[in-house]
């Protein structure tokens, strides 16, 4: 409630005060996540407007006229790209912006989307680039790159705002790496819901495998529970996240039964708020990354 | 035939669990069942059902999913409402049926409202629909407790209980046992019906309640025997409800509800005491 009227305000804000010289650089972002590289890019030069706040779904959200008006006023406009905002191109085009619309993936490698879990993602990539730092590190490079094109003037500010952060990637890289390999090989799997990891899988080499049959909205049957029983065993799978499976009397069932250790709750897609674990993307992946080794770590 | 009926509680321990949750579940609950048949209470249990609502919801509300919390503020709010409810009938014009529904109503409209303050509608559905699936110790340790004090409690209150379902005129005139027995019957419906809602959820735990006390009804005019066989059926209902979730993929908690409804239909149709067969093929005519 308070983010949306913050945005009402933000707006209104907008609509009122004239537009001088000092003005800082209006710049939307469409996530959480890539809101805070946007932030610790622009430094005090932009005001950034997140579309999907914290712990917001961005794969299916509706945009408000609040949204179109900050696109509208927006001279850059942030994306992840790779089919990940899908309503965002309609937004765009209906707010009859100006703006510079500017995929925050361009030159990543992209994935394909695992057939069968992306159903959120209809094209064939996998759009969940920045659980990867290297790929981060490309993300920051674009918006460094962007902002210093709308913003000359500040050029020497966003570079060193840039160098300073990608700096700091480099080290969660190395952090992430080191933790990594003090986890036993055969010990780098765990059973999750999310299918948002296959790049930190990629490049970390935790395996994240998908439950068979289980979704959020229905009861769980017996065979549900005992195909996701079976898989543990066979797969010698030391954990499991199971935050969709949202009786958590059923998942303490399934540990039990497999000796699987139950992981914490895992943040994927967008950041929690400000008080949360994860409020910056570097807290976000410390924080799964200590949820890995804390499940893994016999 | 071992791979479709053994193997899945040979391979899992949780299914072990659902038998032995159902088996603590039948041996409490159909008794029960069957009593409030015989005294034309048959929608009492559904009521009940709704009055422990509240009381489970506000257990939820202060201690998350805390079997103990949500079972004693089940058994409060359902002896509070049965209480209530029969005080109030005794005590003035209203019949029990109606007071119990303005009582019933009223609790269930606060057990809503509790769930929803938590926010999340998911919770609601888990209280809702409980699961058979997921019982660990404690809770199996609470549903054999359960058993245990009904059938201690039944054996207690036999006799007045059978008595007031037969002539309830008889025995007032000859004993004063009637009104004790009465509210401790109550209260073991409350209990069985906590009970039930830990292993299947407040909608359904009324169903292995009444349905195999209602198809027992078919099969035998001796009470005792008739108990019996409602015990037998509920367990095949329960036994029966997890092979279909098991190899259907099905829901446990409907599975098993419905596994006893259609042992309902089969006896409402094949059943010798006053079923559909009696009604249309009578037996020879007995002749003095």
């Amino acid at each position: 409630m308070l983010t949306r009227r913050l945005l009402l305000a933000a707006a209104l804000a907008c609509a009122v005060t004239p537009v001088t010289a000092q003005e800082k650089l209006p710049v939307v972002a469409t996530f959480s996540i890539l809101g805070d590289f946007v932030k610790n890019v622009g430094g005090k030069r932009i005001a950034l407007t997140t579309l999907v706040g914290p712990d917001g779904d961005a794969h299916v959200y509706s945009a408000t006229p609040a949204d179109a008006k900050n696109v509208a006023e927006a001279k850059i406009v942030f994306t992840n790209g790779l089919g990940f905002e899908g309503w965002m191109e309609r937004l765009v085009k209906a707010s009859g912006t100006k703006a510079m619309v500017v995929a925050a993936t361009k030159g990543v490698r992209a994935r394909r989307a695992a057939g069968g879990q992306g159903k959120d993602h209809d094209d064939e990539l996998d759009p969940h680039a920045w659980q990867s730092v290297a790929n981060a590190k490309i993300y920051v490079a674009n918006i460094r790159d962007a902002l210093i094109k709308a913003d000359a003037a500040g050029k020497a500010e966003y570079e060193g705002n840039a160098v300073a952060y990608l700096a700091e990637l480099d080290g969660l890289d190395r952090e992430i790496r080191t933790a990594a390999a003090g986890i036993a090989p055969a010990r780098r799997k765990v059973i999750t819901s999310h299918d948002a990891l296959a790049y930190f899988q990629a490049d970390y080499g935790i395996q994240f495998i998908s439950p068979q049959g289980v979704s959020t909205e229905s009861e769980a049957s017996a065979r549900d529970v005992a195909r996701i029983i079976r898989q543990i065993r066979a797969q010698k799978i030391p954990a499991v996240f199971l935050e969709n499976v949202s009786d958590p009397r059923l998942v303490k069932r399934i540990a039990d039964e497999t000796g699987a250790k139950i992981g914490g709750t895992l943040f994927s897609d967008a950041l929690s708020d400000a008080k949360g674990p994860a409020a910056t993307y570097i807290d976000m992946m410390r924080h799964n990354l200590r949820q890995f080794a804390a499940a893994l770590m016999s | 035939m071992y791979d479709f009926f053994i193997a899945p509680f040979a391979e899992f321990e949780f299914m072990r669990r659902a038998l032995v949750g159902m088996l603590a579940l039948s041996l409490g609950a159909a008794p029960i069942g069957v009593f409030l048949m015989l005294r034309r209470m048959s929608l009492t249990g559904d009521a009940m059902q709704h009055a422990i609502l509240p009381g489970a919801a506000l257990g939820f509300l202060v201690a998350g999913f805390d079997l103990f919390a949500m079972t004693l503020g089940g058994i409060v709010a359902g002896l509070a409402v049965a209480i209530g409810a029969g005080v109030v009938a005794r005590a003035t014009e209203l019949k029990e049926d109606a007071s119990l529904a303005a009582f019933y109503l009223v609790s269930l409209a606060l057990g809503v409202l509790i769930v929803s303050m938590r926010g999340s509608n998911i919770d609601l559905l888990h209280i809702l629909f409980g699961s058979v699936l997921a019982l660990d110790d404690a809770t199996l340790i609470l549903l054999a407790a359960f058993a245990t004090i009904t059938l201690g409690a039944l054996a207690v209150v036999w006799r007045p209980l059978v008595l007031e379902c037969v002539d309830p005129g008889f025995l007032r005139s000859v004993s004063r046992a009637g009104a004790p027995a009465h509210i401790a019957f109550l209260a073991l419906v409350v209990l069985n019906l906590v009970g039930g809602f830990h292993a299947l959820g407040t909608l359904l735990a009324v169903g292995i309640m009444m349905l195999p006390a209602v198809a027992a009804r078919f099969w035998a005019t001796d009470i005792t025997r008739m108990i019996v066989i409602a015990v037998a059926l509920a367990f095949l209902s329960g036994f029966g409800g997890l092979l279909v979730s098991y190899h259907l993929a099905a829901p446990s908690g409907p599975a098993i509800i419905l596994v006893a409804g259609l042992i309902y239909l089969v006896s409402l149709v094949l059943g010798p005491v006053g079923g559909l067969r009696r009604r249309f093929a009578p037996g020879r005519h007995l002749e003095a």
